[in-house]
């Protein structure tokens, strides 16, 4: 079999709110001095779901990541490569910026149908910078594959794909035909963390490189040109502010004036 | 303007969902003298029309097939691209629900439109449709507008007003056509443990973070919250604490969780990462508990304590019990 992982490199989602600053100007948010960026963490779940079923599978499941970004997102790739995955394709060209999901989804479906034998494709459920979680469903409406959504598990048998979904109120397992898309969340567990000999065992994996006149796409419908969603305003929200600190001698004391300012506030 | 808006609706006990409620309020102030209509499947859609024609719809697209009542993409997006064939919207409203989420990136990639997903405000104006939403994990928000039409938006529960009064016009009922195929099949579902009061639905939430260092410290929030009131307070967790597996992920809140929107919202031994905040920054007034005085959520919580958990809990229970 040959399965995708989409890969995204994004800024730290866990770099400190006093170090997350945005140019109203461009409406971009402003690298964190010091803060490498990473890998989307759900994307790092969808390699690792992919991972486990090629390891069940036993066989010689062959597992490409594909980025679309500019040349830092090979650090993202790489990280893939080192956690087991076989081959790297960076998508990389001016034409991709400013994007949207569909964009996005449309280069990457471009990237999926020029492997030709693809059986499946491992998203994460949402980048972890825009929080959009719309790219998979996009892939597999280009694709015209089925696709599930928030997986805690993944297994592949018999041609099928087999979904555990995390619902709002518990879980489904959902089988859909391959090839096939799904998006990974966090409860399918921690990705694996590579050795080091893996890291360096990455650092000899292809990483090929394609763009826009390589997919066959039209610059005018990848990036800003062909983004139907149009960013009008980036900005930070205010948040409350100001907090009344409750104290008090003892913890019974700070208990007391606690429950006592709650009264005064009519919350309880 | 007058522009028609169709909102995809939930039904729910053989009624339109709340969040269905609030989108219909909301789809009336959009479309400014246009029309509004709705879509309403499974067994009991027929049921919920009168309803949802109170609620602000002036038409009802109805598929009263009990195949639509397990959501399968394949069946519902069929309907949803159905029902806007025949509205012809200009903006098509759904709730950031495990249904919308699944549906309004499809039904944009079919209507070769555009789709905002989780948003807090949407707007009509000069330059069409606007819709405001969180993003880098409620550290920031964008506001966008849509290239194409219609725009497509999943909008956040309880961040609309249903209408006030109950709208006023004859409804007029059109049927859909029974579920198609669907490439999908069920094999099963699990419901979690979730007995009592929703999250969603309580008045109060008390939630726990890692600092509680283990599920007994769970034990004790179950414990604050039956203080405050079985019937008013639930239990929450961060998803640090789901992750490590001490309280079930159903429970978890923030931007992967639930979003919560209660009158009081004590955080207990939580940081306040942007992400967790993203679930419960609506609530009207936050607490938090947590040792380290410099901890983020004190940045948003209008209490602050600054304790271990393990000392300022049970005498916290006893006084709430006292204040009854
Ligand atoms: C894309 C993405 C999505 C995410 N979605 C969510 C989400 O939906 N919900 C969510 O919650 N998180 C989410 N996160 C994770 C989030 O960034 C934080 O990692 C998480 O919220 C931290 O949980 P916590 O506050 O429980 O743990 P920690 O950050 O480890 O904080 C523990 C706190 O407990 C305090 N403490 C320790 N011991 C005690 C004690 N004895 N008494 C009192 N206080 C004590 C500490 O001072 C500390 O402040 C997401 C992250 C990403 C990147
Ligand atoms: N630029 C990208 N390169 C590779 N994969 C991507 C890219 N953008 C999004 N994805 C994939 O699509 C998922 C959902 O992204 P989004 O819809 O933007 O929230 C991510 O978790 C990735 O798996």
């Amino acid at each position: 079999m040959h399965f995708v992982v989409c890969a995204k490199q994004i800024p730290d989602p866990e770099t400190p709110p006093a170090a997350f600053r945005i140019d109203e100007q461009s409406n971009e948010v402003v690298p964190a001095q010091g803060i490498a960026p990473v890998l989307s963490q759900f994307d790092g779940m969808a390699a690792e779901a992919a991972l486990r079923v090629k390891e069940t599978a036993g066989d010689d499941t062959k597992i490409t990541v594909i980025s679309m970004g500019k040349e830092s997102a090979q650090a993202a790739i790489k990280q893939v490569l080192a956690m087991g995955a076989d081959e790297g394709l960076l998508l990389e060209d001016d034409a991709f910026e400013g994007g949207d999901s569909y964009t996005t989804a449309t280069v990457l479906s471009a990237a999926i149908e020029k492997l030709g034998d693809v059986d499946a494709v491992f998203c994460g459920r949402q980048a972890a910078d825009w929080d959009m979680g719309q790219v998979g469903l996009g892939i597999s409406e280009l694709m015209n594959w089925p696709g599930s959504i928030i997986a805690s598990d993944v297994q592949v048998a018999d041609g099928k794909m087999s979904v555990k979904r995390v619902l709002a109120d518990g879980f489904e397992t959902v089988e859909v035909p391959m090839p096939a898309v799904v998006t990974v969340s966090n409860e399918l567990g921690e990705p694996r963390y590579p050795k080091l000999q893996q890291i360096m065992q990455a650092a000899r994996k292809t990483v090929n490189t394609m763009t826009a006149a390589d997919l066959g796409l039209d610059a005018s419908s990848v990036g800003a040109a062909g983004a139907r969603l149009k960013l009008e305003r980036l900005f930070i929200p205010e948040v409350g502010g100001d907090c009344d600190m409750i104290e008090g001698e003892s913890p019974e004391e700070q208990a007391q004036a606690l429950v006592a300012a709650l009264r005064e506030a009519k919350v309880l | 303007m007058a522009q028609d808006i169709l909102v995809i609706g939930e039904v729910e006990d053989g009624a339109p969902a709340s969040v269905t409620a609030e989108l219909l309020g909301a789809a009336r102030r959009l479309a400014d003298g246009g029309n509004v209509s709705v879509t309403l499947l499974g067994a009991a859609a027929a049921g919920a029309a009168d309803a949802a024609f109170a609620a602000g719809a002036d038409r009802a697209y109805v598929g009263a097939d009990g195949a639509y009542d397990e959501f399968q993409p394949d069946q519902w997006i069929a309907a949803a691209q159905a029902a806007v064939e025949q509205a012809s919207p200009a903006a098509v409203l759904m709730a950031q629900s495990g249904i919308g989420r699944d549906l309004a990136p499809r039904l944009a990639f079919r209507l070769d439109s555009a789709a905002a997903m989780d948003c807090v405000a949407v707007e009509s104006g000069d330059g069409g449709f606007r819709a405001t939403r969180p993003c880098y994990g409620g550290n920031a928000q964008a506001t966008y507008s849509f290239a194409t039409s219609p725009a497509i938006a999943t909008v956040r529960a309880k961040s609309q007003e249903p209408l006030a009064d109950p709208h006023s016009g004859a409804g007029e009922t059109v049927e859909l056509a029974a579920a198609g195929e669907s490439r999908g099949t069920i094999a099963g579902r699990e419901q979690a443990v979730s007995e009592g009061l929703q999250l969603q639905d309580a008045s109060m939430v008390v939630s726990g973070g890692r600092g509680l260092g283990g599920p007994e410290g769970f034990e004790v929030m179950e414990a604050l919250a039956s203080a405050l009131g079985d019937d008013k307070a639930a239990v929450g967790a961060s998803r640090a604490a789901c992750d490590l597996g001490w309280y079930p992920v159903s429970q978890q809140v923030g931007l992967t969780g639930k979003v919560v929107t209660p009158d009081l919202y004590i955080a207990v031994a939580i940081s306040g990462a942007s992400q967790h905040m993203a679930g419960c920054s609506g609530s009207k007034t936050i607490v938090a508990i947590n040792r380290d005085e410099e901890a983020n959520i004190f940045k948003s919580a209008r209490f602050g304590v600054v304790a271990d958990y393990k000392a300022v809990l049970p005498p916290l229970i006893e006084a709430i019990k006292a204040a009854g």
